[in-house]
């Protein structure tokens, strides 16, 4: 029997996204450089939390190591439930946020697709995301026993007042005399203001191509977002990040000029609230695209963006303790509700997926509400899938199957 | 009354206790759900600080509002807001500590009608100086809330009462696990988990009358002879399993100190009625020892319980957990770590529904005593 994969469709290959060969080539000289012998790369290594405020890091020379990045990893290459159940023997319960239940048990037993993390000089944890980072990077200070400075960012339930202003940003300073201390040299503040820009360029471009969606049809969907959202995760702040996404969103323009969709028939258009299923990436992505349902926007990838407002150009520093506390994750339901009417405003989508991701009590718990808001105010349909980001254990199949089925007909 | 029957009355109907309270005294009752919770202010501003901790009712109307995968604390306690059975409540105020707490904070605020909503966002970690300020700045900003939502003025001098009055409870509350420790058999242990049940919904001035009036009883209670048990060490989030004592009683053992934020936690460390008194109370929360959502070191916990084992002369240790509650999840290994070193014997239980597997918890119990 000929073997189907040397069968090129050639629409299935004008539709790919070119850019995605250079993303992995980034990525694995990213990982390389950082699991090179301490000797020969000269460089410390921060591990630091997905919404931490990275740029100062950049500034003083540190690479940082996202454990969350390589928990999506982990859990892309279904490695994440012999992982997780490392982590049950070494006694952390099954329910605690599976992303940290595979790290912890990677770090004993160097596992994952890269054969474990370079071992960390410094952790970063800003719990601006979860409460979950500060207990992990707890377990993981006193597992490599090096210092740990936590970013402590007060939740907006409904105001951000001046205390918590003042507050954050005390911490800023103490940040930087941590860094200072820790690579034991002095902050540089004039690259501060250059990797500053950077950041604030890459998230500029990052939003351009998540925005590139809003043409009919999309020039790519969610499960794009999620592949290429690595770079303003782990490159937030170089030169890097913002040559590739200036070349991405090249390719975005030309294929909304070309009127090259990522669905061949694109009939309807949804929004997905809370993480990917890293798992299950290509099984989803198939089936909303088997029923022409293209996912046109996210609250997840979006959110590495959500800051911008507070973002202060000329005084990044100074406005980066508010910027980090002031992500749509870390603010009331209602607030995020809100944000995602705006989605679904914006990018004139038809219904709304909601991941209830086990692994995420922050971004899962209000779901229930957001979903009532939404009905109430948009009057569009909304799917709730069970699942977990990495322990494939909280996934069914045939249940989740037969939901999407039911939504569908609802649109 | 037997104050002890006082208590036992009200740890088993404390929602029949507030509603009496407000009738007597025409007070407002404001719910609360975290030992980070700052009672004197309440106290002070003429309210009831009442902690709610789930009646153990069935779930279904939470469902709604919250996954399965979330606590039975959290889960309980809006069901109970949801069905109203807490229709006594002038409000609720929700000091940040955990992931599940900060979202029922939403659900609370958006369905469930109570007039009087506050947030204390408090500082994660204790242990910086920038956090310390901040939380004399959340503290101040609570006062005021309590002030506008509740219509009252809270003076200093009001404010200075209720610190010496919770410092009493205190140090009553404190003198009965030094009786337990010290005269082993003197009051049991669901009976003392009554009077903490009852005394975190109490009028803290009648809670302290009834408090001096059982410890003076038990205090003139000939010594027991029952020397033989084995001390057993609780750890956990808080205890509403009131018939776990006499699981580990009945098994031979006795418990002779906890670290329940709905125990010693609620107790321990003064407010020093010399200073300012906002200073006052959050130095007393930074000399704590922290709820696991709060940061104050990295072996924080682990440290202050095997000193508690030690001080104790305990036998072993046995984990309490609410299930899906992460923050206690993520300590227990290290802790268990810490105990093993010292040759400490443990066994961790995780509760999911009160009573919801007691055979099994009997068997597990017995044989944890028996090996120690």
């Amino acid at each position: 029997m000929p073997s189907d994969e040397k069968i090129i469709d050639p629409d299935k290959e004008r539709r790919k996204i070119k850019c995605d060969s250079k993303m992995r080539e980034i990525m694995a000289q990213y990982y390389m450089e950082a699991k090179t012998p301490k000797e020969q790369r000269g460089k410390p290594i921060a591990w630091i939390t997905s919404g931490g405020p990275v740029e100062p890091l950049h500034a003083m020379d540190v690479i940082p190591i996202y454990p969350e990045n390589y928990g999506a990893m982990i859990g892309a290459s279904k490695m994440g439930v012999e992982l997780c159940e490392r982590a049950e023997e070494m006694g952390y319960p099954r329910d605690l946020c599976s992303y940290a239940r595979a790290d912890i048990a990677s770090a004993t037993v160097n596992g994952g697709p890269i054969g474990g993390l370079p071992e960390p000089d410094m952790l970063i944890c800003c719990n601006n995301i979860c409460g979950t980072v500060l207990k992990w990077y707890e377990v993981q200070a006193r597992y490599y026993n090096v210092p740990l400075f936590i970013l402590d960012t007060p939740i907006t339930h409904t105001e951000f007042n001046d205390e918590m202003r003042r507050y954050v940003t005390r911490q800023s300073e103490e940040y930087i005399r941590f860094l200072e201390q820790v690579c034991g040299k002095k902050f540089d503040y004039d690259r501060m203001k250059v990797v500053g820009d950077l950041s604030i360029r890459g998230q500029e471009l990052w939003q351009e191509i998540l925005d590139t969606t809003m043409n009919r049809p999309a020039p790519m969907t969610c499960f794009d977002a999620f592949f290429h959202l690595a770079m303003i995760v782990t490159l937030r702040g170089t030169q890097t990040a913002v040559d590739y996404y200036e070349m991405l969103l090249a390719e975005m323009k030309e294929r909304v000029a070309q009127g090259i969709g990522m669905l061949p028939n694109e009939k309807y258009r949804l929004v997905w609230d809370n993480l990917p299923i890293w798992y299950r990436l290509r099984w989803l992505s198939n089936k909303f695209i088997e029923r022409s349902a293209c996912l046109v926007a996210d609250t997840y990838t979006s959110g590495w963006t959500s800051w911008m407002p507070f973002v202060d150009r000329s005084d990044f520093l100074g406005f980066l303790g508010e910027s980090y506390a002031r992500i749509f994750l870390n603010s009331g339901t209602d607030i995020m509700a809100d944000n995602i009417i705006r989605m679904v405003k914006k990018y004139d989508a038809d219904g709304v997926v909601f991941h209830s991701n086990r692994s995420c009590k922050p971004y899962s718990f209000g779901q229930y509400d957001i979903q009532r808001i939404i009905q109430k105010k948009l009057g569009i349909p909304t799917l709730m899938i069970e699942a977990d980001m990495v322990d494939e254990r909280s996934f069914s199949e045939s249940q989740i199957e037969t939901r999407i089925d039911a939504f569908i007909e609802m649109l | 009354m037997d104050p002890l029957q006082l208590f036992r009355d009200i740890s088993q109907h404390p929602a029949d206790y507030a509603r009496q309270w407000k009738t007597r005294t025409g007070g407002k009752v404001v719910g609360n759900f975290c030992s980070y919770t700052p009672q004197e202010l309440i106290v002070a501003a003429g309210a009831l600080p009442y902690r709610i901790l789930g009646s153990g009712a069935d779930i279904s109307r939470a469902d709604s509002y919250l996954q399965a995968y979330c606590c039975s604390l959290v889960r309980g306690s809006l069901e109970d807001a949801l069905a109203g059975r807490l229709e006594f409540l002038d409000g609720a105020v929700f000091p940040h500590t955990c992931d599940s707490i900060q979202r029922l904070s939403d659900i609370w605020r958006m369905n469930t009608g109570f007039g009087f909503h506050a947030d204390i966002i408090l500082p994660v970690k204790l242990d910086t100086e920038s956090a310390v300020d901040y939380m004399v700045s959340v503290l101040r900003r609570f006062r005021q809330d309590l002030e506008k939502g509740l219509g009252v003025t809270l003076t200093d001098a009001r404010l200075a009462d209720a610190i010496r009055i919770c410092n009493q409870v205190r140090q009553l509350l404190a003198t009965l696990y030094e009786l337990r420790r010290t005269r082993p058999g003197v009051i049991g242990g669901s009976d003392l988990h009554a009077v903490f049940r009852a005394a975190l919904v109490m009028d803290r001035v009648e809670l302290a009358e009834a408090l001096a009036t059982l410890v003076d009883q038990l205090a003139a209670a000939p010594q027991s002879q029952d020397e033989s048990t084995k001390r057993i060490v609780f750890s956990g989030g808080l205890c509403s399993m009131p018939d776990i004592y006499r699981v580990v009683e009945e098994a031979g053992g006795r418990v002779v100190w906890d670290d329940f934020c709905t125990g010693a936690r609620y107790f321990e460390g003064l407010v020093d009625e010399t200073r300012e008194p906002i200073q006052a109370l959050t130095e007393r929360y930074r000399e704590r020892v922290v709820c696991p959502a709060k940061h104050a070191g990295i072996y924080n916990r682990g440290t202050y319980l095997l000193e508690k084992v030690k001080e104790n002369r305990a036998d072993g240790v046995i984990f309490l957990f609410l299930k899906f509650c992460d923050p206690h999840g993520f300590d227990y290994p290290y802790m268990k770590a810490m105990l093993d070193k010292e040759g400490i014997p443990s066994i961790m239980f995780e509760i999911e529904d009160q009573l919801s597997s007691e055979g099994q918890l009997r068997t597990r119990c017995e044989a944890f005593l028996e090996m120690i």
